[in-house]
């Protein structure tokens, strides 16, 4: 098996602290794929990650008593350090992008579970009641009654998952992956500190557009939430 | 199955229990990190937490702190202080620290917040002063959520402890790095499993704290606490 | 024993809640503070232990300027019982009573006794006293408020809606024993709801607050239901004004009429002789013990020698000395004769309360 990733080089600290503007401007291309592929190494886990919170969330809706111990799983697993478990799965997936999509998804369910859950119970008893006594059922009613307003509370996981998993993408440069944490590991090889500046900026900056977005995105679904101002 | 006989090797080598490099002083290095980084932390949270908490000044402070922890990626941070100030334990400790802070002061204020308004009154009612309402009624009320903020901080700096192991820092994070390093996956996967291990044992270990600290009376806000915390936590 | 003399409370977003307010609460009464929301009652009522402090205005305390007394130190002497009790989650119900002695530094088992006693007051089973609030019903936490407030026997009491979060059952049940409660600690109390009828049930004197915090009317229950000052206060009070005036009297504040009563022995010639003397045309039979054989009209008599023989009517109410003037209405218009019938202690017949008697005295 190959590690290739990670070379041996050790590098030696004490960078230059100001900003080379024109290191940026030579590498403007590869910046840029590394912030594609730090979208997809955030979007495809979220994504995924969703998909899997809403299939164990609504089981826990509907038998309330897999609740505490999905959470307790999930909740386990989330404690595990990242490192760790990219680490871990080399052995199973070598270095290809399913080693960082497999454990990023990982991390999203415990977010995501707790608040489509919360959301779903956090629909009024009436507001339900309402609603079968109109003759809602079933698929219908979770679609059409429960789901719009559940939706601010589920939003709210999604947009702290999305987040998190910015900011976690980064770590998976360790195992050959990383979008904008290769650029960090620039920076550390040539002691060199612009990459680590763009990298982190980028980060954030992707990580607040992402927040602001869904957040947007939430509001323009649930109209109801906004306050008159 | 094969990677599992050369991990079991590993562990059984006789090289791993002995001198600066072996597991033990590698786990007592880790564990010094993450509780030095949390006691700073909770040193500088914890209070700060309370005040906003009690005067409802700069709550909104104190809620955005959470989600700046959370934007700004923690790995960039502890190799670009690294290479700036070069290796060392101090300017990693300041970064640990840093982000350490917003879940517990987050938490905190949370939890201070969230005492019910006719406890709060009842408690001036009866003529405790500010910082009596504080000691007896604000901070035990809010204990779950202070706790519940401890345990991720906690958590989360044994893990980006990890993560400094790859721009040089000790602790159980140089067996995955020097793994990956010199292509020994043993020992990569060896160092994943303790740290693991570490995280989940501080984590209960911090739990068990939790129940002793916590009045009985709370018992029923404690999960919904706990799960709250990972709400404002950050995954490392 | 307080003094409100002008005081005033506006917010800093200028709202007025309360205004120019001269109120006087007597020693040992209790004084409820009633009227729509936004009357300021609330704000009155914490403007005693200062936690809202009067714009302008003074008020006196037990004698004592309170605005020149340390709040923490007025309030340790002020008990103040909140909805729903404002109970600490953390604290079972012994800490939460115990916690003003513990402040003022009372040693651990002298506090825990003071626990002990006052839980038997409030009638709280001793079996709760290691209990946390969430343990408990919607009564008992109100009772552990109440406990807690009297717990260093403070003078004053200041009671915010305290029965204002539990059923209306227990909220009866609560002011009955607050009353008996009441009658034993002799409090000075004041008394914050909405509810006319708590006010009604449980005030010495009853101030009615408008809109802004003036003051209407300040009187007794009596004086208040029989002379609304203006309209407000009419209004205020109901259209059942004169059902609440009879909830307040009793009926051994009345004198019966004795009624058309015939013995046991009479005949039906001498219940018709009876009856048309009394302007009925039905009669009550009594043994010679005057208990309550039953009643009949004359026509059902026929010929009969002995009415005691008779399968003689039973009333479906009866009402004793002590209940109170709205039960006899209510007896009354449950009788086929309109009449309620009054019995003694040991169950003998005392006479009839009749409409007449319930208008001449409402017309007092």
């Amino acid at each position: 098996m190959s590690l290739s990733a990670v070379p041996t080089v050790t590098a030696q600290a004490g960078g230059q602290p100001g900003v080379d503007w024109a290191w940026i401007e030579r590498n403007a291309g590869y910046i840029g794929e590394q912030f594609v592929e730090h979208l997809l190494l955030t979007s495809i886990p979220v994504a995924l990650g969703f998909v899997i919170a809403s299939a164990l969330g609504l089981a826990a809706v509907r038998w309330p008593v897999l609740y505490g111990p999905l959470l307790s799983v999930t909740g386990l697993l989330f404690t595990i350090p990242s490192l760790a478990l990219f680490v871990l799965l080399i052995a199973f997936t070598g270095l290809t992008i399913w080693t960082a999509v497999i454990p990023l998804t990982v991390y999203t369910l415990l977010i995501l579970l707790r608040n489509i859950v919360e959301g779903f119970r956090g629909v009024p008893a009436a507001v339900r009641d309402a609603a079968t006594a109109m003759g809602f059922r079933g698929v219908r009613r979770i679609l059409h009654v429960e789901l719009p307003l559940a939706l601010p509370v589920v939003f709210a996981g999604i947009r702290i998952a999305t987040v998190t998993t910015i900011g976690l993408v980064t770590v998976s440069s360790l195992v050959g992956q990383g979008g904008l944490g290769q650029l960090f590991l620039d920076g550390f090889y040539r002691s060199f500190p612009t990459p680590l500046y763009v990298g982190l900026v980028l980060s954030v900056a992707l990580a607040v557009t992402a927040d602001l977005l869904l957040l947007a995105l939430q509001r323009a679904l649930t109209p109801w939430t906004r306050t008159v101002s | 199955m094969e990677v599992f006989a050369d991990v079991v090797a590993w562990f059984t080598d006789p090289a791993q229990w002995d001198g600066s490099n072996s597991v033990p002083a590698r786990l007592v290095e880790h564990l010094g990190y993450a509780a030095a980084s949390t006691l700073v932390a909770i040193m500088i949270a914890l209070p700060i937490g309370l005040w906003v908490g009690h005067t409802g000044r700069g709550g909104a402070l104190a809620v955005n702190v959470a989600n700046v922890g959370r934007a700004v990626p923690s790995f960039g941070v502890i190799i670009l202080v690294v290479v700036l100030a070069g290796i060392g334990f101090l300017p990693v400790l300041i970064a640990l620290v840093a982000f350490a802070i917003p879940p517990i002061l987050t938490n905190t204020y949370t939890g201070v917040r969230g005492v019910d308004a006719t406890v709060r009154d009842a408690a001036e009612g009866m003529g405790m002063r500010g910082w009596q309402v504080l000691r007896h009624v604000e901070i035990p009320v809010a204990m779950p959520l202070i706790m519940a903020g401890v345990r991720t901080s906690s958590v989360q700096v044994v893990a980006t402890a990890t993560l400094a192991a790859f721009p040089g820092l000790g602790g159980l994070g140089r067996y995955i790095v020097n793994g990956l390093a010199v292509q020994n996956y043993a020992q990569v996967v060896a160092g994943a499993l303790l740290v693991a291990l570490l995280a989940l044992a501080v984590e209960a270990v911090l739990a068990a704290i939790q129940r002793l600290v916590v009045s009985e009376g709370l018992a029923r806000a404690n999960a919904d606490a706990a799960a709250e915390a990972r709400m404002t936590s950050t995954a490392a | 024993m307080i003094t409100f003399e002008q005081v005033t409370k506006r917010f800093p977003d200028g709202t007025t809640a309360v205004t120019e307010l001269d109120l006087d609460v007597p020693e040992g009464e209790v004084v409820v503070l009633v009227g729509p929301s936004g009357c300021g009652k609330t704000t009155t009522l914490r403007m005693v232990n200062r936690m809202v402090e009067p714009t302008s205005g003074r008020l006196f305390v037990d004698g004592r300027d309170a605005l020149r007394i340390a709040p923490h130190e007025l309030r340790r002497g002020i008990g103040y019982v909140i909805q729903a009790g404002g109970l600490f989650p953390h604290r079972t119900v012994t800490d939460n009573i115990t916690t003003v002695p513990r402040l003022l530094g009372w040693e651990r088992e002298r506090a825990t006794r003071r626990a002990r006693e006052l839980m038997e007051l409030v009638g709280l089973d001793a079996v709760v006293a290691d209990r946390y609030p969430h343990q408990l019903s919607g009564g008992q936490q109100q009772r552990v408020g109440v406990a807690r407030a009297l717990a260093v026997d403070p003078p004053i009491l200041l009671m915010d809606e305290p029965f204002g979060a539990v059923d209306p059952i227990v909220r009866a049940r609560l002011q009955q024993e607050m009353l008996r409660l009441q009658a034993e600690v002799r409090k000075t109390i004041v008394f914050v709801t909405h509810d006319i009828d708590e006010a009604i049930a449980m005030g010495d004197r009853i101030a009615i607050l408008n809109v802004g915090g003036v003051l209407e009317q300040f009187a007794t229950p009596a004086e208040l239901l029989a002379k609304p000052a203006n309209a407000f206060v009419a209004d205020f009070l109901g259209e059942e004004r004169g059902l609440k005036r009879l909830s307040l009297r009793k009926v051994s504040e009345v004198t019966a009429d004795p009624g058309p009563v015939v013995g046991a022995d009479a005949s039906a010639a001498d219940a018709g002789r009876v009856a048309a003397e009394h302007g009925t045309d039905w009669v009550v039979v009594v043994d010679d013990d005057r208990h309550l054989v039953g009643w009949a009209t004359v026509d059902e008599l026929g010929d009969a020698a002995r009415l005691g023989e008779l399968d003689l009517q039973q009333p479906r109410l009866f009402v004793y000395a002590e209940n109170s003037l709205r039960a006899a209405l209510n007896a009354m218009v449950s009788s086929r004769v309109g009449v309620a019938v009054r019995l003694g202690p040991q169950g003998t017949y005392e006479g009839v309360v009749t409409h007449e008697i319930l208008s001449a005295e409402l017309l007092r």
